[in-house]
């Protein structure tokens, strides 16, 4: 490839106010040619463009706008018959211009704010309605025990149960260990290190077992559901599953959602009792309680009530988690991105949610004195 | 005058010359010592039967896919090199329309468009960016407020005409489409290969169209090369290549549907005339 001559013009010196224009006028010299042009001081009265030897759309699209803005009839431009054709194209389409969108400033952010309130309020009704349109079919599952997908159920019982039991039992166990550790440094002022047999027993039966649970499989499953569903949605998949007379509530999320419900309170006691085992762990190498004498202990002070309270949380936190991760699923909008920005969406939901559940629930135990 | 024009840069009459291609999938051969040349300023429609190979032919010669044996020159380089400056000539000199557009889904018509104009050429200043994006889209066909739309929010004729303005952006001379009325419903394909011609006559543009469109065929191609047999039986004008004996090409140019095509394509000339 040899080089291309840079853009050049002069005046013509025979005919007045004549402007000559020569080299190569295209996108990899617009830059140069802007300059060029951006020079010329005499008044133009034409534009002979027969000698440039390079003309591509950009370098067009330059010329025409220069002629324009310098009030050239349309005459007044020359081209070699080659470019003519070029020149028209582009000359037809080139007038009209619709600004870019713009969306800066105040006003837009205060739009912004309103509309994402207005999207919130939004959000809830839908969810309020995806979860009575489930209960509905739940119930018609009840009266038709065959509707209910039994393959599809208890594979997702084994993704979302079965396939996060180690994760959950290790986290769990850990944070056992931390909370004893915790409560240790406290209560050893006091002398009263043996309570903290009590202090695990009641945070992990109460709170921690089935809100640590909740988090780990919104961040794991409601991510997995909405990701599932939505690349579903973005390929047709639910609409072809709709025009073959399938439902696809029946279809996909009653599995997800019974699953989860039988799956969760399962894996909550096995973080209860992976956290109670972080408590002997740490009694034993850190506190000098022997692991007879912590359970032994534990016996006497462990309360029932702590363990259905905590587990009683499990079947809502697993229907939120359930409902919000398909119904993301169903929002999306045939964009990879939108994809992306649902699963946000749901695991954000999920994981405030459960949350904000959990703190009014602990409220109300609390009140009730279960 | 003895000034040359952007459509012979280099004095080379042959955009894309291909010799001896061998592409192989495990032990089924595609291609086997395919030849093919390309001329500067023509429409090449490339055709032949479902998996003859035209889609790997065309990656091939795109480099997005490493033959197994063969030179492919694109423009007088050779496509082959893993020299970089031969790839980002090719690349910058090249506008691909792909069969679904395959637009960038999260971005608008118009980001685009700039894409390429971005990344080739950072140095032009943001409104010019977008001035040529625009200039690009019309040219396509769109009206001018389709530039701030989703693809998602576009048909999928419109869809091809973004792709279109895409593969435009930086003024190719040489342009490759994959079935570029595949989908389109008759009315809207015609207008499409009348864009496509169009653009061609004034752009000076190479191109290099693969279709299984009869209509686009006769409508705008000037010469044809099939497909069949691992390699390219032919390259000719139509009405030559109707008359060779190949029993794919006169099973696909003598059906049913190529009679009604070839009396449109007359139809069309004589409208034209």
């Amino acid at each position: 490839m040899k080089n291309a001559e840079p853009p050049h013009c002069a005046m013509d010196p025979d005919v007045d106010g004549q402007l000559r224009l020569s080299g190569s006028w295209t996108l990899s010299t617009a830059l140069q040619s802007a300059q060029v042009l951006g020079g010329i001081q005499a008044p133009v009265r034409g534009m002979d463009a027969r000698d440039i030897d390079q003309l591509d759309s950009a370098g067009v699209l330059q010329l025409l706008r220069y002629s324009r803005s310098a009030g050239l009839a349309d005459d007044a431009l020359l081209f070699r018959d080659e470019h003519r054709a070029l020149v028209c194209t582009i000359d037809e389409v080139a007038d009209e211009r619709p600004r870019p969108q713009r969306d800066y400033g105040v006003a837009a952010a205060l739009e912004r704010l309103g509309r994402s309130v207005h999207a919130i309020g939004g959000n809830i009704v839908v969810l309020l309605g995806f979860f009575g349109e489930n209960l509905a079919k739940l119930a018609r599952l009840v009266r038709q025990p065959r509707r209910l997908r039994l393959t599809a159920t208890v594979h997702q019982m084994e993704e979302v149960g079965l396939d996060a039991v180690p994760l959950i039992a290790l986290l769990s166990y850990l944070v056992g260990a931390v909370i004893a550790f915790l409560g240790s440094t406290i209560l050893r002022d006091f002398g009263a290190e043996i309570y903290v047999v009590e202090l695990v027993n009641i945070a992990f039966l109460r709170e921690f077992g089935v809100l640590l649970t909740a988090i780990v499989l919104a961040g794991r499953t409601a991510s997995a559901f909405t990701a599932q569903i939505g690349a579903m949605k973005a390929r047709e998949e639910i609409d072809a599953i709709q025009t073959l007379g399938l439902d696809p509530i029946d279809l996909l999320v009653l599995p997800r959602v019974l699953a989860l419900m039988l799956m969760l309170p399962l894996l909550t006691f096995i973080a209860m009792v992976a956290g109670l085992a972080g408590g002997v762990t740490v009694g034993a190498f850190d506190l000098g309680i022997p692991p007879q004498m912590y359970i032994a202990r534990m016996h006497e002070t462990m309360e029932l009530r702590h363990f259905l309270v905590g587990l009683s949380k499990a079947p809502v936190f697993a229907l939120i988690i359930a409902l919000i991760g398909c119904l993301e699923g169903l929002k999306v909008q045939g964009t990879a991105q939108s994809v992306g920005e649902r699963t946000t969406s749901s695991v954000v939901q999920t994981i405030s949610l459960v949350i904000i559940l959990d703190a009014l629930a602990a409220l109300w135990f609390m009140h009730m004195g279960w | 005058m003895a000034i040359p024009s952007r459509d012979r840069h280099d004095g080379d009459e042959l955009a894309i010359r291909v010799r001896g291609l061998v592409n192989r999938f495990g032990n089924q051969t595609v291609h086997e010592g395919l030849d093919l040349d390309v001329r500067r300023g023509e429409i090449l429609g490339v055709v032949g039967g479902s998996g003859t190979g035209k889609s790997v032919l065309m990656r091939s010669i795109l480099g997005l896919r490493t033959p197994d044996a063969g030179q492919i020159e694109v423009l007088g380089a050779d496509a082959r090199a893993d020299d970089p400056a031969a790839r980002l000539h090719i690349e910058r000199n090249t506008g691909v329309l792909f069969q679904d557009g395959a637009l960038f889904s999260s971005l608008t018509v118009g980001e685009n468009v700039q894409v390429p104009l971005k990344e080739h050429h950072p140095e032009l200043p943001e409104r010019w960016h977008y001035e040529l994006a625009l200039l690009k889209v019309k040219l396509a066909g769109l009206p001018a407020d389709a530039i701030n739309k989703l693809p998602s929010q576009l048909s999928g004729g419109m869809r091809k005409r973004a792709g279109l303005a895409r593969a435009l952006a930086l003024d190719p001379p040489l342009l490759f489409l994959d079935e570029p009325t595949a989908g389109l419903d008759p009315i809207g394909a015609a207008a499409f290969d009348r864009l496509i011609k169009t653009l061609q006559e004034a752009l000076g543009l190479t191109v290099f169209l693969i279709t299984h469109d009869l209509d686009t065929l006769y409508a705008i191609c000037d010469r044809v090369a099939v497909l069949a047999d691992h390699k390219v039986v032919a390259t000719a004008p139509l009405p030559e290549i109707e008359r060779l004996d190949h029993p794919w090409i006169r099973e696909y140019f003598h059906g049913p549907r190529a009679r009604a095509a070839r009396g449109s394509g007359e139809r069309e000339t004589e409208r034209q005339a």
